[in-house]
């Protein structure tokens, strides 16, 4: 499986605008591929992505921002990361570190102290709190909740400014981003891809990288291998600023998300829904009723942000693998193609998934962790029906 | 631990939307948001023929709403008076006889109650299981279910900076009118008019009815815009037409403006030297340019367009006035503003039988008006000679954005907001061209960054002027511009208000853990060299 960086092979010429090809082209100008294309780049790659619409307008552009995902493979990396991504991008992300996480029952208890294990398994450390000293910590928070943790790792990032900053560092590095360009389609020879065919025509390439969210699959299926991905809708609330609470990175009951460093509280959580890809189409993901839900368990979390007034709403739209663990790996068919999704946490993951990728383009295997748990080997033999039989599909229209 | 997520029995992910539905509080077949002279029309034309009608309108509108600048620029010129909500309530209803028309023809009329969203099954929305509308009234948040809706939400006005401009007494041609007219609350004595077509005319004349002096009509261009008979009207009251010219600067103190600076203006909108004047007022008001109230209609997802014969960005009507979202309609000023329609409220009137008619299905009754002439002048041209004349050309910097204290320049050049700080550690300047690469300037993608239009006015003060400025620092059209995106809710809320009152027990049991997908949280010790669980019984 271990392979260098492949020779240079032709690439196909006389294309309707000519752009010039690269010697990566990443599809998917997300998080995963921005970050991917960044590290290419810096690794002196020439490296060009090409993205359907603008740079982060996906769910890298529309999620929590939350980078504290101790159960993946990426966790350690992802932590020694983040804290540098500022000075490495040249750009602010407005990463702030740490997390603290309410709980209002045991159920909720439960789930926090795992990433607590987890975190302490890996010598991450965390203090559990009880309801009066969170409240000492948590200005915001009231009554009512059984305790928390105070978690010395994890943190959060504005997504809409790390998204860019990368884009803007790709720049910087001398790699290019191509935005309103899609991809539809490959071009093979001698059992390598050698162009993308897009809207603006053929672009050539010696290697390819695949990172498109939700459409991953579809691509991939271009080239003969399914990647199993399944669409879904997500929302979040964000109310008017309020004064800066200590630490912003406070979740729990039930809610991801974070108070901004401009103090707005942004928050999300519920019940997903979902659908067809062909359902996206031209749609701008919706946000639903459901904002009712999640303003309720805002105000549990803060009761006194309670007043604080919601003045947005947004959804975005979400990749799912069957498992909700990552793919990023190496096809063997055609060999110079690297896959990755990242099956819904993908934005704090991005500053490793990135760095993963480019180990597995320019050396052929991830060096700094093990990511055969993402081979997409796993899926061999999965029922083709995988999504009806675990009833992700559109709700019916009459039930 | 590994098991497949759950299933309903009917098949479906139980951790999703699906089985839960939005609670509606009410349901009625027709839906009227807005009781201006559109909407009252449709309301008494919809319920004359069987329709179970209810009419919302958010006026009166608190105080602590107005001081906000919600729905409309106040520039808190408004007296102690509104805080009196029985009087407001009967001063709307004295200000629009045809609200009690409504009320005595069966409408269902709900005053002081603002909706701030529509929801429609979208393909990748359909637990939405039938259109719904969020209000708030005094009481709380509800969803209104309802088969059709027409919206009729009215104008606002588009911002406009200038040094001084954050003071209070700068507000709103809307504003100004409604709070003259419809609440009788208006605290102006002496007033600056900022443009000179139909409405800012028309603004002009109401505020002289009501007692408040119109010190000046200041207008970029080099003549005036407007009907000619709204001008020698004016002209006729003795208020004088300041043409190339702009407002250098507001002067005041903490009541607020008490006089301006204006200046004359070259045809690049550069200030002419020793041409500033000051005119005593303490009120400027911004009337360059009515605005179609369309925040509602673009959050739930209607096709808009840009039609300058329109006004701007409207909704996609066809002739029954239907947008392109099934069952939502669209009348008055919300489906476009031009001279002949402000001047003569015959037109609302027949785009509400239309809508009626539509609704009904008897729409090839009615004679389909014509469509709006072209407009006498170039609206982008207009309004970029005054984007640049008043906030590029100004002398200090203000602020486009007033609740991010964003400036054109900010906006320009995408830099990040002042609270972070951030000293770039190389000088790599962001400029709109790296940000653009090969599309067209995008006010959502500039707002994502600059933070312009994401404070709690929620934009209705900024998002019309960036969009000027983008199609400036681009080289294009306005029209060339998209519509930066519209979110619900567009009125602030308070997230007690907002909260459902009881979350549902189906929502509650599925309510944890992201997708419900178990083997998600599975650390690597815990799964097998095959990237399965460790303990797998599931079957795939
Ligand atoms: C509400 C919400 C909250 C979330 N919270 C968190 C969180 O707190 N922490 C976290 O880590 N994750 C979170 N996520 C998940 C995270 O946002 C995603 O996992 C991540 O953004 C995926 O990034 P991506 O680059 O892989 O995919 P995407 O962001 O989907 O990007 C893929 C890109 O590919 C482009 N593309 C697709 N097809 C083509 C084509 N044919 N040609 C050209 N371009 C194409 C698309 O336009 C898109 O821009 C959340 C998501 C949502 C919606």
């Amino acid at each position: 499986m271990t392979k260098a960086a492949p020779e240079p092979v032709e690439r196909p010429t006389g294309t309707e605008e000519d752009v010039p090809g690269a010697s990566v082209v990443v599809v998917g100008g997300g998080a995963t591929g921005l970050s991917a294309a960044w590290w290419l780049a810096r690794a002196g790659i020439d490296v060009l992505v090409v993205e359907a619409g603008i740079v982060g307008f996906g769910a890298s552009g529309r999620n929590g921002g939350g980078c504290t995902h101790g159960y993946s493979p990426l966790f350690v990396e992802e932590q020694r990361l983040w804290p540098m991504m500022d000075d490495l991008l040249g750009y602010p992300t407005e990463f702030s570190p740490e997390r603290i996480r309410i709980a209002f029952d045991e159920e909720q208890m439960a789930r926090l102290r795992r990433t607590h294990e987890i975190g302490g398994r890996l010598g991450f450390r965390s203090e559990e709190l009880d309801s009066t000293q969170l409240r000492e910590v948590v200005p915001l928070a009231g009554e009512g909740s059984i305790g928390g943790f105070h978690h010395a790792f994890g943190g959060h990032a504005n997504p809409h400014r790390t998204v860019q900053a990368y884009a803007w560092a790709i720049q910087d590095h001398g790699g290019r981003v191509l935005q309103h360009t899609q991809v539809h389609n490959f071009t093979m020879s001698g059992g390598r891809v050698v162009a993308v065919e897009t809207s603006r025509g053929s672009i050539g390439c010696d290697q390819l990288v695949i990172a498109a969210g939700p459409y991953t699959g579809t691509l991939t299926a271009l080239l003969g291998t399914e990647v199993p991905v399944a669409p879904a809708r997500a929302e979040m609330i964000v109310t008017e600023p309020l004064p800066l609470m200590p630490l912003g990175g406070v979740d729990g009951n039930g809610l991801y998300g974070r108070q901004t460093l401009r103090g707005n509280l942004a928050y999300g959580g519920g019940p997903h829904e979902w659908f067809d890809l062909d359902d996206m189409e031209d749609q701008r993901p919706p946000s639903s009723p459901l904002s009712r839900s999640i303003a309720k368990r805002v105000a549990e979390l803060f009761p006194k942000a309670a007043h604080a007034r919601v003045i947005r709403s947004w959804a975005g739209f979400i990749e799912n693998t069957p498992d909700g663990r990552p793919v990023i790996d190496r096809l063997t068919e055609p060999e110079n193609v690297v896959v990755a999704t990242m099956s819904s946490v993908g934005f704090g993951l991005s500053p490793a998934s990135g760095h993963a990728i480019q180990e597995l383009v320019t050396a052929g295997r991830c060096g700094f962790a093990d990511l055969s748990s993402f081979a997409l080997a796993r899926f061999d033999g999965l029922d083709p029906d995988w999504r009806r039989r675990r009833g992700w599909v559109s709700t019916p229209a009459t039930l | 631990m590994a098991r497949e997520p759950e299933m309903s029995p009917a098949g479906m992910d139980r951790t999703s939307v699906s089985g839960k539905t939005p609670t509606i509080a009410e349901m009625t077949d027709l839906l009227v948001i807005g009781a201006g002279p559109a909407g009252c029309a449709a309301a008494i034309d919809a319920a004359g023929r069987g329709l179970k009608v209810m009419l919302v309108d958010e006026n009166p509108v608190d105080f602590e709403a107005m001081n906000n600048e919600i729905p409309l620029h106040f520039g808190g010129r408004m007296t102690g008076a509104v805080r009196n909500r029985n009087a407001m309530t009967d001063a709307v209803l004295e200000g629009s006889p045809a609200i009690a028309e409504a009320f005595e023809a069966g409408v269902d009329v709900r005053l002081g109650t603002a909706c701030w969203g529509l929801f429609v099954k979208a393909p990748t929305a359909t637990w939405v299981d039938r259109p719904m509308a969020g209000i708030a009234d005094a009481e709380g948040v509800r969803h209104i279910g309802f088969e059709h809706a027409i919206i009729a939400a009215g104008s606002r006005d588009m911002g406009l900076a200038f040094p001084g401009w954050e003071l209070p007494g700068v507000m709103g041609a809307a504003a100004a009118r409604r709070l003259a007219t419809h609440y009788d609350a208006l605290a102006a004595r002496r007033a600056v008019i900022l443009g000179s077509g139909a409405e800012a005319l028309l603004t002009a004349l109401t505020l002289i009815e009501a007692g408040t002096a119109c010190a000046a009509v200041v207008e970029a261009a080099g003549a005036p815009i407007g009907p000619s008979d709204l001008i020698s009207q004016i002209t006729e009251r003795g208020t004088e037409i300041l043409t190339d010219h702009v407002v250098a600067q507001a002067e005041g103190d903490l009541d607020g403006v008490t006089r301006v600076m204006v200046a004359a203006v070259d045809r690049d909108g550069r200030h002419v030297a020793g041409s500033a004047r000051a005119i005593e007022c303490d009120t400027v008001v911004l009337g360059i340019a009515a605005i179609p109230a369309i925040e509602l209609l673009e959050a739930a997802g209607c096709r808009m367009t840009f039609d300058a014969r329109r006004g701007g960005q409207v909704p996609v009507l066809d002739s029954g006035q239907r947008t392109s979202r099934p069952g939502i309609y669209a009348i008055g000023d919300i489906a476009g503003i031009w001279p002949e329609k402000s001047t003569d409220p015959s037109v609302a009137v027949a785009e509400a039988q239309r809508a009626v008619a539509a609704i009904l299905a008897t729409e090839d009754r009615l004679d389909i008006s014509a469509a709006p002439p072209e407009p006498a002048i170039d609206i982008d041209a207009y309004l970029k000679h005054w984007v640049r004349a008043s906030v590029i050309e100004a002398a200090g910097e203000p602020h486009v954005c007033q609740c991010e204290d964003v400036t054109a320049r900010d906006v320009l050049e995408v830099r990040p907001p002042r609270y972070l700080d951030w000293q770039a550690p190389t000088q790599k300047p962001t400029d709109l061209v790296s940000l653009l690469g090969n599309g067209p300037p995008n006010p959502d993608q500039v707002k994502r960054l600059t933070r312009a239009g994401m404070g709690q006015c929620q934009g209705r003060r900024c998002r019309e002027q960036v969009a000027v400025l983008l199609a400036l620092g681009a080289g294009v059209p306005l029209a060339g511009v998209p519509l930066a995106t519209y979110r619900a809710p567009v009125r602030p809320i308070r997230l007690d208000q907002l909260a459902e009152t009881e979350e549902q027990p189906e929502m509650t049991e599925t309510w944890e853990g992201w997708f419900g997908i178990p083997s998600m949280w599975l650390a690597p010790w815990e799964l097998g060299p095959d990237g399965r669980p460790l303990a797998d019984d599931s079957d795939d």
